[in-house]
């Protein structure tokens, strides 16, 4: 009912008739060793409304979602439920009250059955106290049904995609008749049609009566669908109240205490000469025919669904996985590449989508990290200098202003935003020819992903050949000098100038304009 | 995300080096501790028995752990790795077992060593190879060669045992270089040393680390993850060889039982080390602390009379001890704060 209210100005219905919170958080409080991650916070869930959490990285939106599922315990501070003050000293106690989280990546076991998954510490038992599997499988189905999801409930989750694992979650989530869900960046990875699905699936636990706190980093989203917004700024809040009632400017405002301006950086390309040439580039499974070229000072996009094959041609140009057909051109001269090593060797790096796992080496410091790959110069006859790896590190860091207490800190205490800084300097520290950036401000906060976007410009601007995947439009338009669309593998389309237009990629990367297959 | 508010806050550009001086490190350092447990068990041991304090008693110590700790140093990086080999003390009945054979064809001490050391290297590669080349983890494949070369030995040798070794093949064992220091004492002086400067102080020991901390994240920094593997089980195997030869000199005969046991304790010297048993983090100079307590700790015993049983009970104790110790001690920090 309340689904598309967004932009009717006419608020009255709300404030006449108040209704009271399902949950209530007030004066919450959450130190760290040295760090006050949550200061005197207030949250308030409603029962049928989605409430959007917005906040840069860091500014305690975890945190919050830690207290509530009961993995965090709060210095200070009241949780009320239905307004019965409660707490939650374990995980189960949260669950058993009815709040239940969807976590950005989703913590699910992929070598269990799908009605396992959903049933997990909860699961139907017989009379013997053991697990009533025909019971557990007709209860996940009716779930899944519920949600409209056509998965079997006796596959291995293995076998699922990304999108419809999140679709396992919403059940389990669903399975445990919480009143209180939380939706922790549940978009973040999924392609354009699983985001609508997701979209549709809110709206009907919004008709459930569920209440819903939405994480989020994308205002298209939060607008869609949030009825009421909640702003949080180093660990404090900072604003909330009705979505209807702010705008976007307003809202980038209190999350970064400053008007940032979003536009992209002006940028007037400069392309130099042909430096990459892609010939016939194929994988057996992962994608075919692959053929583009690139120039130096020239920003190439990379558009298409989640699953079109764009990481993976990125990481056979890097030397991770091995084309089968095909070959690279840098220039003009055949460039043999079948290694990472030698990928960096011939001045191609690439920063990887998953920061956790491919990009940044936690349990290191940042000098360490940001040098790694230059550690051939940096060295003396395989010796390391930690002199010169501290000036690469100090030179590189500050160029991106990177924000941290010291060099030698470890790289898993920085904030995403931060880790991403850090590891594209390392990448820069080497003095690359063709940088490749997959999806380089996914899950970033804003102030940084305005830093990178300046930065690539600037990169470009001094000839270096940048190629950007990305699956967000604006990112993909307002950056791009041109644009290649992949579908299921293969180029769907080229754009640039005057056609480089939204639905020209939307289009070309759904396929729509060709028969459906 | 905890520290992730500070950072926002506390800086603008210019970001300090260091957070701690390299002072500040080692107050906090687990070597530290390790070095106050040292000096505690030699204290102890001093008080306990009248003959400990004797340099001749004190050299005959070291013995106890100067074979195991040359496997300990490779071990470490191999750990840190986030790999494992646990095969090292059947390595060494291989490598003892082929130089036995070699002695009854009549070879001579130089090629006896090159003998002892080539077997180490060659089932080094063997493990190596199955781990990278296969991609098996590593504890199932060494568990597996564990057995294997040492049943390769006992096949060869049954109950029997080979001895009659050159005279001079006695010094690697039983020799000493200057005074009560040992050929063993300086070996593993030496090994100490190097091991330390490969760890610590060039590239191979950096990107041991870092595979240690995110193998994939160091194969998307072109760190080439196989090689580094694959030299480090040969690392290891060739230290294992080197033990090899020490432990057949001092005893002067080979038997298949030789060294029996010994992947454990190589393993439990690492650990108490400092050396995250997950891979990661760890130091040389704390494997040569635990390597002094180990060693101290059973000699100490030995002189007062204490069964090896009680022996292996306290240094199973020790450990659980070392690694909880800290744990508990932070535990009962963050309580009081609380």
């Amino acid at each position: 009912m309340l689904a598309n209210s967004q932009g009717i100005k006419n608020v009255h219905a709300y404030e006449t008739n108040e209704p009271a919170p399902v949950l209530s958080l007030k004066g919450i409080s959450k130190s760290f060793p040295g760090v006050k991650a949550l200061s005197e916070v207030a949250l308030d869930l409603y029962s049928g409304e989605v409430t959007a959490l917005v906040g840069e990285n860091g500014a305690g939106k975890s945190t919050i979602v830690k207290v509530l599922t009961g993995i965090y315990q709060p210095d200070h501070g009241q949780i009320a439920i239905g307004g019965t003050p409660v707490s939650f000293p374990t995980a189960q106690d949260a669950g058993k009250a009815g709040v239940t989280a969807i976590h950005q990546e989703t913590v699910l076991f992929d070598d269990l059955s799908v009605a396992e998954n959903i049933f997990i510490g909860h699961a139907p038992k017989t009379r013997f106290g053991l697990i009533d599997r025909k019971q557990m499988v007709h209860k996940a189905q009716e779930l899944l049904e519920r949600i409209g999801a056509q998965i079997d409930p006796r596959v291995m989750l293995k076998e699922l995609g990304i999108a419809n694992k999140h679709l396992v979650a919403i059940a389990r989530a669903l399975s445990i008749d919480a009143k209180i869900v939380i939706m922790d960046e549940p978009t973040a990875s999924l392609s354009h049609k699983e985001i609508e699905e997701t979209y549709e699936l809110v709206e009907r636990l919004k008709a459930e009566g569920k209440a819903i706190l939405f994480i989020s980093h994308k205002f298209d989203e939060i607008f869609r669908i949030a009825n009421r917004y909640t702003v949080f700024r180093d660990g404090q809040m900072v604003g909330a109240g009705k979505i209807d009632d702010v705008d976007e400017q307003k809202l980038v405002k209190l999350m970064v205490g400053r008007s940032v301006d979003q536009v992209f950086p002006d940028r007037h390309a400069k392309t130099g000469n042909e430096i990459l040439k892609v010939v016939g580039y194929c994988h057996p499974t992962e994608f075919e025919d692959i053929g583009f070229t690139l120039r130096k000072g020239e920003i190439l996009g990379f558009y298409g669904l989640v699953g079109a094959g764009r990481s993976e041609v990125m990481q056979a140009l890097f030397g991770v996985t091995k084309p089968s057909k095909g070959a690279v051109r840098i220039d003009d001269k055949i460039a043999v590449i079948r290694s990472p090593d030698e990928a960096i060797n011939h001045g191609i790096v690439y920063v990887p989508e998953d920061r956790g796992k491919q990009g940044a080496i936690k349990g290191l410091p940042i000098f360490q990290n940001v040098s790694l790959p230059s550690l051939k110069s940096t060295s003396r006859n395989g010796f390391l200098r930690l002199a010169e790896e501290f000036k690469l590190a100090r030179d590189y860091t500050r160029r991106l202003d990177l924000r941290a207490a010291a060099l030698d800190q470890d790289i898993g205490d920085l904030s995403g935003g931060n880790q991403q800084k850090v590891v594209i300097a390392k990448w820069l520290a080497t003095q690359p020819r063709v940088i490749i950036l997959d999806e380089p401000t996914k899950g970033i906060d804003i102030g940084s992903k305005a830093a990178v976007h300046e930065f690539m410009a600037e990169l470009a601007a001094e000839g270096l050949a940048v190629i950007m995947v990305s699956s967000e439009i604006p990112e993909i338009l307002g950056m791009s000098d041109r644009v290649i669309v992949m579908r299921e593998g293969r180029i769907a389309a080229e754009f640039q100038g005057d056609r480089l237009t939204p639905e020209n990629l939307v289009r070309a990367a759904a396929g729509i304009s060709e028969a459906v297959s | 995300m905890s520290n992730a508010e500070a950072n926002s806050q506390a800086t603008g550009r210019r970001i300090p080096d260091r957070l701690r001086t390299p002072l500040q490190r080692f107050l906090a350092s687990w070597e530290l501790l390790l070095l106050v447990v040292a000096i505690g068990v030699f204290v102890v041991n001093s008080f306990a028995s009248p003959y400990f304090l004797d340099p001749w008693n004190l050299s005959d110590a070291t013995f106890n752990f100067t074979e195991k700790a040359l496997i300990a140093f490779a071990m470490a990086l191999l750990i840190i790795s986030g790999e494992i080999d646990l095969s090292v003390a059947s390595i060494i009945a291989l490598a003892s077992t082929a130089m036995g054979f070699a002695v009854q064809m009549g070879v001579d001490t130089s090629l006896l060593v090159l003998i002892g050391l080539g077997v180490g290297l060659a089932c080094g590669a063997f493990n190596g190879f199955l781990v990278t080349g296969f991609g098996l983890p590593s504890i199932v494949v060494t568990i597996g060669t564990m057995s294997l070369f040492r049943g390769v030995s006992y096949i060869v040798l049954g109950d029997k045992a080979y001895t009659g070794y050159p005279a001079d093949f006695a010094y690697f064992g039983q020799g000493y270089v200057w005074w009560v220091i040992s050929f063993e004492f300086l070996l593993f002086a030496v090994m100490a040393l190097l091991f330390a400067i490969l760890l610590h102080k060039t590239n191979f020991g950096r990107a041991v680390y870092v595979i240690g901390n995110n193998p994939v994240g160091a194969l998307f920094s072109g760190i080439r993850v196989k090689r580094v593997k694959f030299a480090l089980f040969l690392l290891t195997g060739l230290m294992s060889g080197v033990a090899a030869v020490c432990l057949t000199s001092r005893l002067g005969a080979t038997r298949p039982s030789i060294a029996f046991g010994w992947e454990l304790e190589v393993v439990t010297m690492v650990v108490l080390g400092g050396i995250n048993i997950l891979g990661g983090s760890g130091t040389i100079p704390g494997v040569v602390i635990a390597a002094f307590v180990m060693g101290m700790v059973t000699f100490g015993f030995g002189l007062l009379n204490v069964p090896g049983i009680v022996m292996s009970i306290f240094i199973g104790l020790l450990l659980i001890a070392v690694i909880a110790l800290p744990r508990i001690a932070r535990h009962i920090l963050a309580r009081r704060k609380a």
